[in-house]
Formats: C-alpha cells, structure tokens, sequence
C-alpha cells in the first residue's frame, strides 16, 4: 500500500520528519518497506522558449534549436526530439545539471559544434511517464524558471506498507492515519464530505438473492455531472499511489476507495436506473470484464445484474463493460456494498483477477463505512461538477448475514499480565485502545472488561486479539527482554547425538555430503530397479520431472555420482542422510531416515569396509545375507543386512545395468542403512577386559580355499579351533591367480595367541595351530606351502 | 717360564697392539669383531693369563694378575670409547643419508565434508541447546490437521493460501483430497511436540520444508528452517524478546541487537517480525515471532489460561549462504564436489 505523505497529513498534524513517521508506522506494524521522495525538482532545469530551430547537413537526425531562457541569451542546443515548434515552451537543462538518471549536462555537443544545456522529455526530469518527445509547457508559463516550480508540482513522499492480513483497515489512509495518529498522539480528524441531498428522489431498487453473500448494498443516484479530466493535483495523487487518471467521475471513485478503504462502483445511471439484481451466477455463465475479458463464472461466483438480469459486475472484484461511465454520461449511480470475504477471495483466485476491489473485499471492508465513502464521493466530484446534484431517496439494502456495528469480546486484564507481563488497569485498556476506534464497558470487579470492536476490525474477536491492539500501542520495544532460565537440561537426544557421530564417521570416511533433490522423475525408481508402487506422488508438482516422492535415496545419490564424473571429478565419494516416505499402511507414509554413502571406482569389498566403520562405530550388527541381492544391486556383489526378518540395509556394488542407464562410468560402492532403526538402537557401555601381562604368540596360516567357502566361513571356523587363546585374527591377503587354482584363492591370516595367566607354552601354541589347520581343512581348504 | 721383566712387556705390547687394533676398527662391526678376538681363546692377553700359573713367586703373580686386569679394563674402555664414537657417526650418517621433503606424501584417504546447511543446523543447534533448548524433530510428509488446522489455519483460512503447499495424491479414493501434504513449515513439529512432551517445554525443531516455488537465486522448493517454542506458565513477551537477544548475541556475536514488531501470522498472537543489526547497522530481517495462540496451545492439548509459550522460527539455508558468501542458493544443492569440499 503506496501512503503520500501529503495526503496523509491531511488526516492529522504529522508533521513533516518523514524518517520519524516511517520508523513510529513500522512500530505499529505497518512494515514501511520503502521511503521515497516524489516530484523533487531537478536543480538547473529551467524553462526557456524555442526561438529557432535548423537542420545541420551533416546530422540528419538531430537538430539544432536556438533557445531564450528568459535572459535575451540566445542558447544553441542540439536535439534529437521532433515535436518542437519555434514558440514553443520547453525543459532546458542547463550546463552543469546533475540529471536524475546520474548524466552530468557538459557542453559536449557534436560535429565541433558545443551544445550549451539539453532540452528535456516529461520522464528525463520525472514529470510524466511520456519520454516520446519533449515535454512541452503551457504558453504563457514564465521563462527561466525551475520547471516544478513553474508547473506548480510539490515535492511528496512515498511510504511503501507491508500491510498484513490481520489489518483489513489499513488499506486505506483512513485506517493507516487513524492507527499512527493513537501511535503519536495527535488529533484525528476525518475528511471533509459533501451530505447535501439535493435532488429530487431517485432510487434504484435492490433485490438480494444471495443474502449470505451480500450483506449490504447501497446506491446513491448523483447527477448534474459532466464527465472531464480531473485537475492535476488529483491525477497527480493518482499517479503517485501507482495509478492511472481516467476521468473525473473515475478518479474520484479511485480517490474514495484509496482514501476510505471503500471500493465502490459508478455505474451510468441509464443502465442500472431499473434497479440491481446480486445473485450468484449460473455455472458456465458469461461475462466479460472492464478489461475487455471474457470470464466464463461457475456457480459459486457472485453477480451484480441489472434489472433485466444482464450481468453488469462480478461482485467484488470487476465491472462490466456496458454499464460504465461514458462521455455522455451526466448521472450515476455510485454502488457501495459489502460481500463476504472468503467467497471474494475464492472467485478472485478461481478468475486469477486481482483487483483493487477484490483485495479489499476479500479483507474484510468496514460493512458500515457507505454512507460517509457516498458523501465523501459527492464532496470530491463537487470539484469538478459544480452543478452536482444528490438525490434523495438511496436504497440501503441489507440482509441479516450483515455483521453486527459493534462486536464485543470480555479481555481479563489478568491475561494482558500473563501475556505481555504488563499491569495495565481498565482505564489503561481504553487509553490505550480507545483513540483506534475500541471501547470499554462493563468493567467487572473480577478485573475483567467487555472491548467494543469497531466495524472495521473484522479481524478481531477474541480476547487475544485485544491483547495485541495493547502490545501494539503500548510498544513492543516497551515490553522488555528478560532472558527466561530453562529448567530443562538443553541437550541432544541419544538418536541426534549417534547421527552426529554417524556424521563424522562417514566424512572421516572420505564421504562428502549430498543432499539431492527428494523429487524424482517417474520411471526414476524403476531406472535402479525398485517399484513406485509405493511412492507417493505430488498432486500438484512444480514439473513432472520432480512429481514422485523418493522411496530410497539412491536415485538421487547416483544423479549426483553421475553429474560429478560428467565434471570429470576424480574421487567421486558421495553420501545423504536424509527421509525416504515409502507408502505404508496409515494415512502418513512410513517414513524413515536413511543413509546412503556410494563410492565411485570402488568395488563391494570398499562398501564392506564402509559397513564395519559405521557399524563398529555406532556398535550395531546384522547379519550379511548374499542369497537375496538387493533390488539395483549387482546380483554377486552385493547383500542385504539383516537382523531376523528385519532389513537394516544393503551393501555392495550397484548393478551395472543401473549404472548403466544412469549414465555412470566404472563400479560404484554403496550401503545404505535405515537409521530410523540403528539410530535409535543405543549399545550398552562396553565392560572393560583386562589386558594379559603374558607374552602373545603370533603366527600366519595361509589356505587355498574354493570360492564356494566363504571368507567369513573360515573365519568363523578357525575362531571355533582357536578357542579363548585365539585374541585376534585378521584376513590380511587375498589372491588369486597364478599357482592357485581357478575356482579357488588363497586366504592368508594372522593370528595371535595369548592366555591371561600365563606366558603360552611351545607346544600349547602348535596344538592351537594344529587345530586350526584342521578345522579349515574340513572345509576342504588346503594349507599352502 | 718367563721373567717378570719378559711378561711386563708382553702384557705393554698386547695392550698397544690391541689399542691399535681398536683404534684400527673402521666401524660398529669391525670394532665388535676385534673385541670378539680380543676376548677370544688366541688373543695374547688370554694366553698371557693362561701362563699366570706358572708363576712360581705369589708376589709376582699377583702383580703379574693385576697388571693383565689393569690392562684388560684399558681395552674395554678403549672398546667403548671407540664404540660410542663409531655408532655416534654411522647414526649421524644414517640421518644424513635419510633426508626426506615432508612436502613429498601422498594422501592415502581425503576427509569428505558435511553440507554448509547441515553445518548451519548444527551450529544453531548448538546455540539453543546452551540457552537450555531440547532438540525435535517430525515427519516431512504432514497431515492437514498438524500443518494447517491444529496451527489456527481452519479449512477456508485464508492465510494457508499463502504456503504454496505441495499436496499428495491421495492413495485411496477415499482419502480427502489435499489431506496429506509435504509440510510447509516446522511448525507441525510444535503441536507434536506439546502433544507428548510435558510443559515446561524449550525445544527447537530443524528440518526439512517444502513450498511449491520456482528455484530461483535465494529460493528453492526444499529448505530447511529452525523453530523454537517454549511453554511453561510464567512466560511472557518478554521473555520473548529475552531469547531473541540472547541467541542474536550467541548467534552472531556480542556486537548484535535484536528488536521485534508487529506483524501477523495466524499461529502466533500478539505476532512479530524480528530483525537484527549490529551497533549502528541496518536492521537486517530474521525471523517470525510471537506469543502462542491460544488456539495453538488448545490443539497441543495445553490449557492456555495455565500455560502461555511462544514460538520463533526462521530459514537455515540463508544463513548457510550468507556466511559462505554464496551468491546463489542453487548452488548449494547441485551437490558438485568443487562446491561441497570448500566447506570441510
């Protein structure tokens, strides 16, 4: 909401330090987003008159103009325009002006020739929004005087508002003045109006179909009007709140709405004088709009029909067409209703229409405020139409769905204390609240009052809402700050502190963390081999690439392997934690926290590496089960991790035909554990073991063993030999190839004996041994040489 | 059987001979070989003490012993004088031998890096948990009651408009349309929050939000935002304001303010923006604010005329990208590793 620092003094003595009214509007919760100064003259740009003008052989396009400014010096200045005529009165910027888009005018001219000043355009010097030629002066206007001040144009400012859903009055200065006025403690004083019925009777009868709908409408039949253009001080204002002047009958309907937060309609009496019909419109209904649109209406949009049922308005929102005002127009009848504002706002998105109007009404205008907007409405046409006659006889239609002049709503004083931690009496209340229109009865001895609310505040109803028109006018900045001290011991929970650990584990790791888009593209799921049966997807999605909800993160992870290897990134170590929304059984997905590290050029045994860090770390187990790859994994390189029938995760390498068609270069690495599980799974503290003081033995068995023997096979089996001497065992080779057969490999382990009460004996430590050998020999492995 | 004169100068010339053996030695192992055969069964000394029992007279054997044994400490010592010296220069030479540029490794594994958002999040956490905040966290995928109607947003609300939410089809034809949705706020988090913990209640819930805006240089459809409320009776505006100042300085550090007003959002009465500044600065707007509405604290199961909270909430990722300068928050999500490595 534009608000001119002009207009709004008219309201009250605000006086004139415009930082001090933006910073006291911004206190009161009309946000000023801008300040700007309007119509500040441009210093050195001066009236002068063209004496001569000449054409230069060798510039075709400009021409050479001869100038007075008042002095009797002939000027000579090069110009580009066309629409000059010698006599004619025009902007001259003289040397040395600094113009407003930052030029500085020098002598520079062209062909050799000096240019002394440079004729101006109505928008070079911001005088008018026309820049096709020069803007010309009236005859008559004085020479050689500052142009604003020739024109009579004053300098204004401009507070842009943020004006917020809960303040349905403050799209209107009445609203805004009356709040900042209580805010500084100046007198109020409303417009002056115009309440001079003069005319014979004319009413135009009102028949309400929808009375929920609309709960008022009025019409005031005015007459004696000629319609012409508005004088400059109008249009000027006009221009200045960011519209544009029509003509007086328009421009005083604008001022109305701006100024009283009144939107109103003036039809030509002779199309509406029958009488109006408001009803709600026929589903698939036509009607085209003031801004010459056909808008096809569905039956929950309101009309205003005339009293042949022709449409001539969409209610709150947009005339017509056919009844506006015309040339010929020379009576009126000027509307003013009240419609409810959810409805308006539901037809005005429906249209995708915003207008002036609309915005108000789906607000919440004040439902009492017509008669002064009508009067209000007469005194400024009065300006123009000095013949202005006001008939008698204006319909007032209401219905009972009309809210009441005056709600009311009990406010304990106690819960302005607990609320704001203010003692604030009854009297208190009403100095506070009385100057923005609220009042005080039925103080009760129990320290509660009854707030009258005005009719403008549709906004308020509950006792809450009075409490913050107190904090409002009190000051926020009133209300102090005291630093409350919690009773509750600040901390992260165990699941938040085991992801940071997580975390840290991972990026130790070599991961860096990822956070892909959660939206994929249909088909992406099935890409990696997973079903989207179980995925959500968008009802409204910005573009249906991004319209289904991920039900894995490795989709995404691998957009990410994949864009950084297109970057020729080396070392492509990726992970996420994030959700994944599976569709589950209940109306909320089962959703669940995931990890997912993928790892670029590395194989599965990269990816059992990555599993026992994270598993140690957050000291969780499952178990490794090949039988059943995971789906998208790579069928002989990969296992899920299990506990029972729970699945904690996958692991392994991706399936290369996924990689494939993700575009991806090489094997990448993956596991992916469901925390939402492992999280919050927190291990007991580990109990210390006493370390042996005994010397330990070490020795290396390495076998060949077929490739059906699993690795953790053996390793279970040679623990089983090793008993409680054995403390430590480690696979520390793997080979394959050459002297081994093709079937088979060699496992080479290192293992160490200890007893913690005595050093080992030789033969203690080859009886250990022996067995070992044994039991990897019943295995069908054969110790190498 | 030899004359003492005969043997004293025998024992001289061994021990001169053996002096200049040791002395001979070129290094630790020739020095340990000569000891070896000094020591050994053919050495003169030996066989000069072998002869010792020939001696017929005591006395000359007993000063015949002790000038071997004054001899054979003279060679020990001269061994480890020699030894120490040797080892000493093979050492020194080991190290000159071993120069090495400390600059000449190779990396064996690169950290990785958390994201800038995750490290905003953390370090917010942080921040709240000092000033006595527990952590919450929520679902993503929300219902309408949580993110809108438990939140005083009822069905025709007009401020829900306002959220661009996203909404899930719906699964089943029976499900409403419009019913679940991708939450458009942390606030959810709140009334889950009041629902199953008991006041008094100082929480802080990051996470993940969703609004249906085109990705442009300072917005993306997925952010992530921090809110806070505290419940307990006793607490008022002020305190309010209180905790703004205090995670404002604790935040952004001592030479920041902080100042609310009003504005308007329908979860929070009286409602206010907060902006921050430092001393003298322009004010710089942060967040939303305000006391809980009573309706909000009905729909978290807590009676408003015994308790009163309130609740703060602002964006993450801003935060993220302000204090690495990024020019454009896109870029915080294209997960390039040129871009997630700066920030480990």
């Amino acid at each position: 909401m534009k608000i001119l620092h002009s207009w709004l003094n008219e309201f009250a003595d605000f006086g004139n330090d415009v930082d001090g009214i933006a910073d006291r509007l911004t206190e009161l919760g009309l946000a000023v987003e801008s300040v700007d100064r309007v119509g500040t003259p441009v210093k050195g740009v001066v009236t002068a008159k063209v004496v001569r003008l000449e054409k230069h052989p060798d510039a075709a396009k400009v021409t050479r103009v001869y100038v007075d400014a008042g002095d009797g010096v002939e000027r000579h200045v090069w110009c580009g325009a066309t629409n000059m005529k010698a006599g004619d009165i025009v902007p001259l910027a003289t040397l040395g002006t600094n113009m407003p888009d930052g030029r500085v005018i020098t002598q520079r001219g062209i062909l050799g020739i000096d240019s002394e000043g440079m004729l101006c355009s109505g928008t070079e010097i911001g005088l008018s929004s026309d820049g096709s030629g020069l803007l010309i002066l009236p005859q008559g206007t004085a020479l050689g005087l500052d142009v604003y001040e020739a024109l009579g144009v004053e300098s204004d400012t401009v507070f842009d508002l943020d004006v917020t859903r809960n303040r349905p009055d403050c799209t209107g200065y009445l609203g805004v003045a009356r709040d900042l006025a209580a805010g500084m403690g100046k007198q109020f004083v409303l417009p002056k109006i115009d309440q001079s019925a003069t005319g014979q009777s004319l009413t135009v009868p009102v028949s309400i179909a929808a009375p929920e709908r609309c709960s008022r409408f009025t019409v005031q039949v005015m007459s004696g009007i000629a319609i012409t253009q508005s004088p400059d001080w109008i249009a000027r204002r006009l221009a200045r709140a960011g519209m544009r002047s029509i003509n007086n009958v328009v421009d005083v309907s604008n001022l109305v709405n701006l100024e009283l937060n009144q939107p109103n309609h003036a039809y030509d009496f002779d199309s509406v004088k029958d009488g109006f019909i408001v009803r709600l419109a026929r589903e698939g209904e036509q009607f085209t709009t003031l801004d010459a649109v056909e808008r096809t209406l569905s039956a929950d949009d309101l009309l205003i029909c005339n009293a042949q049922d022709k449409p001539v308005g969409i209610a709150g929102i947009m005339g017509g067409l056919e009844s506006e005002v015309t040339d010929a127009t020379t009576s009126i009848a000027v509307e003013i209703a009240y419609f409810e504002p959810d409805a308006v706002r539901a037809t005005s998105t429906r249209l995708a229409l915003r207008t002036e109007a609309s915005l108000r009404f789906e607000r919440g205008v004040d439902p009492y405020g017509a008669e002064f907007a009508l009067a209000r409405f007469a005194e400024l046409l009065r300006i123009t139409c000095p013949n202005l006659v006001v008939h008698s006889g204006a319909t007032d239609a209401r219905t009972d769905a009309l809210p009441q002049k005056m709600r009311t709503t009990e406010v304990r004083l106690n819960t302005i204390k607990r609320v704001l931690g203010i003692d604030v009496t009854a009297k208190g209340l009403e100095d506070l609240i009385s100057p923005i229109g609220f009042t005080i009865t039925n103080s009760a001895s129990d320290g509660s009052v009854v707030v009258g609310i005005p009719s403008w505040r549709n906004d308020c109803s509950s006792e809450i809402d009075i409490v913050e028109e107190v904090a409002r006018h009190y000051g926020y900045d009133n209300l102090g700050k005291i630093v409350p001290t919690s009773p509750v011991h600040g901390r992260l929970s165990d699941v938040q502190r085991r992801r940071r650990i997580l975390r840290e584990i991972v990026v130790s790791l070599g991961a860096s963390e990822a956070m892909p888009n959660p939206f994929l593209a249909p088909g992406d799921l099935a890409k990696v081999g997973l079903s989207e049966d179980n995925a959500l997807k968008l009802a409204n999605p910005l573009v249906a690439e991004e319209s289904v909800l991920r039900t894995s993160l490795v989709p995404g992870m691998l957009k990410s392997i994949a864009y950084n290897q297109s970057h020729r990134i080396r070392d492509i170590s990726l992970f996420e934690i994030g959700h994944v929304y599976p569709q589950g059984t209940e109306v909320l997905p089962d959703e669940f926290e995931s990890l997912c590290i993928m790892v670029a050029g590395a194989d599965a045994s990269v990816a059992m590496d990555l599993w026992s860090q994270v598993s140690s770390s957050l000291g969780v187990g499952a178990q490794l089960t090949q039988d059943q790859p995971p789906a998208g994994y790579h069928a002989t390189r990969s296992a899920q991790l299990k506990r029972g029938k729970l699945v904690l995760g996958s692991v392994g390498e991706i399936d290369p035909t996924v990689l494939a068609n993700a575009g991806i270069v090489g094997r990448v690495a993956c596991l992916e554990v469901n925390l939402s599980v492992v999280l919050s799974e927190v291990p007991k503290p580990q109990s210390a073991q006493v370390v042996s003081k005994y010397p330990s033995s070490d020795f290396d068995l390495a076998f060949v063993v077929t490739n059906s023997v699993s690795a953790a096979t053996m390793v279970k089996a040679l623990r089983q030999a090793g008993g409680n001497l054995l403390i430590d065992l480690a696979l520390f080779d793997v080979y394959r190839g050459k002297g081994v057969n093709e079937d088979s490999r060699s496992l080479a382990y290192r293992l160490r004996l200890q007893a913690p009460d005595r050093t080992l004996t030789d033969v203690e430590v080859s009886d250990v041994r022996a067995k070992c050998i044994s039991a990897a020999e019943k295995l069908g492995a054969v110790l190498r040489g | 059987m030899p004359s003492s004169d005969t043997l004293a100068s025998e024992i001289s010339q061994a021990q001169t001979e053996a002096l200049s053996a040791i002395a001979g030695a070129r290094d630790a192992a020739g020095l340990r070989s000569v000891q070896a055969e000094l020591a050994g069964k053919k050495s003169a000394l030996t066989v000069l003490r072998s002869q010792l029992g020939k001696i017929q007279d005591a006395e000359e054997r007993k000063s015949a012993g002790l000038a071997i044994n004054a001899c054979a400490q003279a060679i020990e010592a001269a061994i480890g004088e020699r030894m120490a010296l040797l080892l000493a220069g093979e050492r020194a030479q080991q190290v000159a031998s071993e120069a090495m540029d400390l600059s000449e490794f190779v990396t064996a594994k690169r950290r990785g890096s958390t994201h800038i958002v995750t490290q905003a999040t953390q370090r917010l956490e942080d921040v709240f948990i000092g000033l006595g905040f527990q952590v919450a966290e929520g679902p993503e995928v929300e219902t309408d009651f949580y993110n809108f109607e438990a939140l005083n947003m009822p069905k025709t609300h007009p401020a829900r408009s306002e959220f661009d939410t996203m909404f899930i089809e719906p699964a089943t034809a029976e499900q409403e349309p419009n019913s679940v949705l991708l939450r458009t706020h942390t606030s959810p988090v709140q009334i889950r929050v009041m629902q199953s913990w008991d006041p008094p209640i100082y929480a802080v819930m990051p996470g993940r939000v969703f609004r249906r805006d085109t990705p442009d240089a300072t917005h993306m459809p997925v952010f992530h935002q921090i809110e806070g409320i505290v419940v307990d009776k006793g607490i008022t505006f002020a305190h309010l304001a209180g905790i703004i100042e205090a995670f404002t300085k604790a935040f952004f550090g001592n030479e920041f303010t902080s100042r609310l007003r009003p504005s308007f959002f329908p979860f929070t009465e009286p409602s206010a923006e907060f902006d921050i500044r430092r001393a003298n600065g322009a004010w710089i707007e942060l967040g939303g604010c305000g006391m809980m509405h009573p309706n909000v604290l009905r729909a978290g199961g807590i009676d408003p005329d015994e308790y009163t909270g309130f609740a703060f909430g602002f964006g993450i990722d801003r935060m993220a990208k302000e204090r690495h300068n990024v020019e454009d928050i896109r870029e915080m999500y294209t997960n390039d590793l040129r871009f997630l490595r700066q920030f480990s």
